[in-house]
């Protein structure tokens, strides 16, 4: 399965493995990495599974969806690379991915 | 080490084992499953799960192998009868005794029986457990008519979903409108005008008599004398907390298990959680009790929080979500006690919110598809800021520039 590595905001790294088809949200809360909440279950409404892509991932990821971008306006400390990663669907092509989480979800 | 048992294993119990466990907690975690199989997420239930679109794998709320690398023990299909305060322990409906440090109630609720003859025939249904969800999605598809009875977010959210199949459809509400104890009668008329536009019957002030039908249900009967025909009735009349072990056990109960700002009960050895805590919330004249994932989600990372060290009252905003055939209803704040709304945007665009004050002071914010007044409401409704009347009313004053 590809992997996906999450580096949470004090520099602890937390690699798990996600299905295809799963979204990183899903990979991050089966694997109860912290820093990741998903309060809403991935229906885009919550905002709590706010990332950082890393810059070489960025392409590949795809855009943000216009809800995920009204949601992401309103989350804390977006950045240009902000995404919610319960948008984000594991791929082959996204295997050995780096996001990184923000200080709090709330 | 302390040991932490929870009673439940829904949406509370679960985080709080998540929460525990990023906390760094290393004693033993036991969950008590009334259930067999894996903890479920309830929202899709009456929702994408029942429409087709979530399949029964998605549901779970942490993968079997979530348990064993976290360290988690669930009990499964094993109910809690009873807490022994003094021995620190509960026992199960199978004798098992789990011994505690702390003890969590995650207990829960339960749907409302409906008192009329009938309502024990075949054919009557609740909609809150994967079992009741599972038995209804099997026989969807046959159905041709249905009468639900309860005009709530349950009710009307498989209202939807069986409109939508084709299925002629007949709610019954007892309140003079839908959502009465949820929404504001702007709200609420625009949800009756847009379940109505999909072809379903809605009736209000209107009660039930009975069930009908000779070794299955018929048909109801109404308050009116009516009777609807039905192949299936759903009750959808709300929820009662689980309360029973609390109070066989001597804890202070009302509506829901008492608990203080910390969500500890009268035994700070025992807290309770979720739909079945009744906690104070500032504003409210007396404890309150919520049914929705972000008050047992929160209440779980709070809790979470104490045993860890690092005590604080529970101060979270509510919020809440129903889907309604193409309608996302979000809610922030509690609006309750409100007398004056505020409506911003159109609702003849099928998009717009309602804020909701009283003395001025705004309570909560109802937004219908238009989520980005939803997130401004909750980020500064939590952070104690508001809007006058006319800022809300002003489609070009920035909800995102208020904190």
């Amino acid at each position: 399965m590809p992997k996906v590595t999450f580096i949470e905001h004090n520099g602890t790294a937390h690699t798990v493995e996600a299905a295809n088809g799963d979204s990183l949200m899903r990979a991050a809360v089966d694997n109860n990495v912290p820093g990741i909440d998903g309060d809403c279950g991935g229906e885009c409404a919550c905002a709590t599974c706010h990332v950082y892509v890393e810059a070489a991932w960025w392409d590949k990821v795809g855009g943000r969806t216009e809800t995920e971008e009204t949601m992401l306006s309103f989350a804390a400390a977006t950045k240009d690379n902000s995404r919610l990663c319960c948008q984000i669907t594991m791929s082959d092509a996204l295997d050995g991915i780096v996001v990184h989480t923000p200080d709090g979800q709330h | 080490m302390s040991s932490v048992v929870v009673i439940g294993a829904g949406h509370a119990a679960i985080q709080l084992a998540a929460s525990l466990r990023q906390g760094r907690f290393e004693g033993p975690i036991t969950l008590i499953a009334d259930a067999a199989g894996l903890p479920y997420q309830r929202p899709p239930l009456s929702k994408a799960y029942l429409a087709g679109h979530m399949d029964e794998p998605a549901l779970a709320l942490r993968p079997a192998s979530f348990y064993a690398a976290q360290s988690v023990g669930l009990v499964e299909n094993d109910p809690a009868v009873a807490i022994d305060r003094t021995g620190r322990s509960v026992i199960t409906a199978l004798g098992a005794r789990h011994g505690y440090d702390h003890l969590v109630l995650a207990t829960g609720a339960a749907n409302r029986a409906l008192p009329v003859p009938g309502a024990e025939l075949p054919g009557v249904v609740g909609l809150r457990s994967l079992a009741e969800a599972r038995a209804l999605k099997a026989i969807l598809g046959g159905l041709r008519r249905v009468v639900v009875i309860g005009a709530g977010f349950i009710g009307l959210e498989f209202a939807a979903v069986a409109a939508e199949r084709g299925i002629a459809v007949t709610v019954i509400e007892a309140a003079p409108r839908p959502l009465m104890r949820g929404v504001s009668v702007d709200m609420s008329a625009h949800l009756a005008g847009a379940h109505r536009g999909w072809g379903t019957r809605l009736l209000t002030e209107t009660g039930v008599r009975a069930i009908t039908g000779s070794g299955r249900a018929e048909g109801v009967e109404l308050s009116t004398g009516e009777i609807v025909p039905a192949d299936l009735v759903l009750v959808a009349i709300g929820v009662v907390p689980n309360v029973q072990i609390a109070e066989q056990a001597d804890l202070a109960v009302g509506n829901g298990i008492v608990v203080d700002a910390m969500l500890a009960t009268d035994d700070p050895m025992i807290s309770a959680i979720g739909d079945c805590a009744a906690f104070p919330m500032a504003g409210q004249p007396g404890p309150i009790r919520l049914e929705s994932v972000q008050n047992a989600s929160d209440q779980a990372r709070c809790l979470a929080d104490r045993l860890l060290g690092k005590p604080a009252a529970y101060a979270k905003l509510p919020w809440f979500w129903s889907d309604q055939g193409a309608l996302k209803l979000q809610i922030a704040g509690l609006s309750g006690g409100h007398d004056r709304t505020v409506l911003r945007g159109d609702p003849a665009s099928g998009a717009f919110s309602v804020f909701c004050y009283r003395d001025d002071r705004l309570l909560a914010v109802e937004s219908l598809n238009r989520a980005p007044d939803h997130m401004a409401a909750r980020r500064f409704l939590a952070a104690g800021a508001s809007v006058t009347p006319a800022q809300a009313a002003d489609p070009m004053f920035d909800l995102r520039t208020v904190n």
